[in-house]
């Protein structure tokens, strides 16, 4: 089932730019990817959209062969950067000169964090957030009391520290900066870290 | 009454739980105990609040089918009244303390998965799809606030009153999540709809556990008070939306 966007107020820029681009031959399916791999997540901006696999896939429309149909996947049915992304979309695309496109909301298959490419969980460690492929299995029973009531307890596995790696971190919270990720901090180097949690 | 009429108030019904939580969780966002809960009440706020749209959105272009031009999202949930609303009465219930917010959270969240979970096999592709985006989170919903019951029930003897009181006081409003109505008996049989029975067993069994856990007692039998779909609501709702209504209210079609 795809549910149309409403489009009408991104932004005015790339409004003005369909109509002079009209007449230009339309851009490469290569060019448009290029364009889009630069497009930033705005909360995670050291990922891309394709590489946290929002992007599902983009294609000329068939009845309308100089209007592009691009499909993105909201990562939570909430989550409040999906009309930020389609204005980046449209701006980044209106800048190498497509003239007319339609944004398609898929929400099926539901998004996953497999669909987080690799090159793009390398650069969430890098950034400090553990990548959703972050777990360890270990021995030992973490556990945490962080308003000194009872031990938050988890088990079986650790979320490894994306700073120095160590397997003795705590979980602070299951909700972190955003609904993707939960908090935690490192036991070994002291330090506050996201993960990012599989979805 | 027609197909899309009784699918049109179940779409209701399957948006207005999650619509009144996350505005209650809302009131709640600079007032949780920690930094960090403060930010996951938000988080499961924004979660429940984007599901809800999604629901409300569907609701609308039923209704026009039926009813042109129908409602969109926002006239749903901004310009009903008291008596249109179909939420649960629990999910309307004040926050009151830290413990009545979470027993009020985890009652529902426990049930709100089993749901979602059955709505993925729907006949209804679109209400499939729309369950199982909700299901994924809704998982760490009720993780969350089963994590905080055992935390408090099982914590000091003062946390431990708190909680157990608040589950006595939320008992009543359990009642009416498993009680289909002609409505949704219908769509059930259409295979489009929950069958809300079967989901009772599995959500007292996640409920007894959690509970046993956290050392508190079940709440015994009590009358179960009864009214959400009917629109017949506690006193609560009325006050909740008035504050959430306001703007729309105020200024119609204001936007920005």
């Amino acid at each position: 089932m795809t549910l149309e966007m409403d489009a009408s107020d991104c932004s005015a820029s790339s409004a003005t730019a369909t109509l002079d681009s009209a007449a230009l031959p339309r851009p490469s399916i290569d060019a448009l990817w290029r364009a889009l791999a630069a497009v930033p997540d705005p909360e995670i901006p050291v990922v891309s959209i394709i590489e946290l696999g929002i992007l599902r896939g983009i294609e000329w429309d068939s009845t309308n062969p100089t209007t592009l149909i691009v499909r993105v996947t909201p990562t939570y049915s909430g989550c409040p950067a999906t009309e930020m992304i389609a204005t980046l979309i449209r701006e980044a695309l209106a800048a190498v000169g497509l003239a007319h496109l339609r944004l398609e909301t898929r929400l099926a298959p539901a998004w996953t964090t497999d669909w987080v490419t690799t090159e793009g969980k390398r650069k969430l460690r890098e950034f400090g957030i553990a990548p959703p492929d972050g777990l360890r299995p270990i021995s030992e029973c973490v556990a945490i009391d962080i308003i000194g009531i009872s031990p938050l307890r988890r088990s079986g596995v650790a979320v490894v520290c994306p700073r120095c790696d160590s397997e003795r971190t705590q979980l602070v919270s299951q909700f972190g900066s955003t609904a993707c990720k939960a908090q935690y901090r490192c036991l070994d180097c002291r330090e506050p870290f996201d993960y990012f949690k599989p979805h | 009454m027609t197909h899309d009429a009784s699918l049109f108030q179940y779409l209701l019904r399957l948006g207005d739980s999650p619509l009144i939580l996350a505005q209650r969780l809302g009131e709640r966002i600079g007032h949780g105990p920690v930094l960090e809960e403060d930010i996951a009440e938000a988080n499961v706020g924004l979660d429940l609040l984007g599901q809800a749209r999604l629901w409300l959105s569907y609701a609308g272009e039923i209704e026009a089918r039926y009813s042109p031009p129908g409602r969109d999202e926002d006239q749903l949930a901004f310009l009903r009244n008291e008596g249109e609303f179909r939420n649960l009465l629990l999910v309307e219930q004040p926050n009151g303390n830290f413990a009545d917010t979470i027993a009020r959270q985890f009652l529902f969240d426990a049930w709100h998965l089993l749901l979602l979970r059955a709505l993925t096999g729907s006949k209804d592709g679109r209400i499939g799809e729309v369950a199982a985006k909700g299901a994924k989170e809704v998982t760490y919903h009720v993780e969350r606030s089963g994590d905080w019951v055992v935390r408090l029930g099982d914590g000091t003897q003062e946390s431990h009153d708190k909680m157990q009181a608040a589950f006595d006081g939320a008992w009543m409003y359990t009642g009416e999540m498993f009680a289909p109505d002609a409505t949704e008996s219908a769509l059930i049989e259409n295979g489009i709809a929950a069958d809300l029975r079967v989901l009772a067993s599995p959500w007292r069994q996640k409920v007894d556990a959690v509970l046993s856990e956290a050392t508190l007692n079940i709440p015994g039998d009590t009358f179960m008070q009864q009214g959400g779909k009917r629109g017949v609501h506690t006193e609560h709702l009325g006050h909740l939306l008035a504050e959430m209504q306001t703007l729309q209210r105020t200024y119609p079609g204001a936007r920005w």
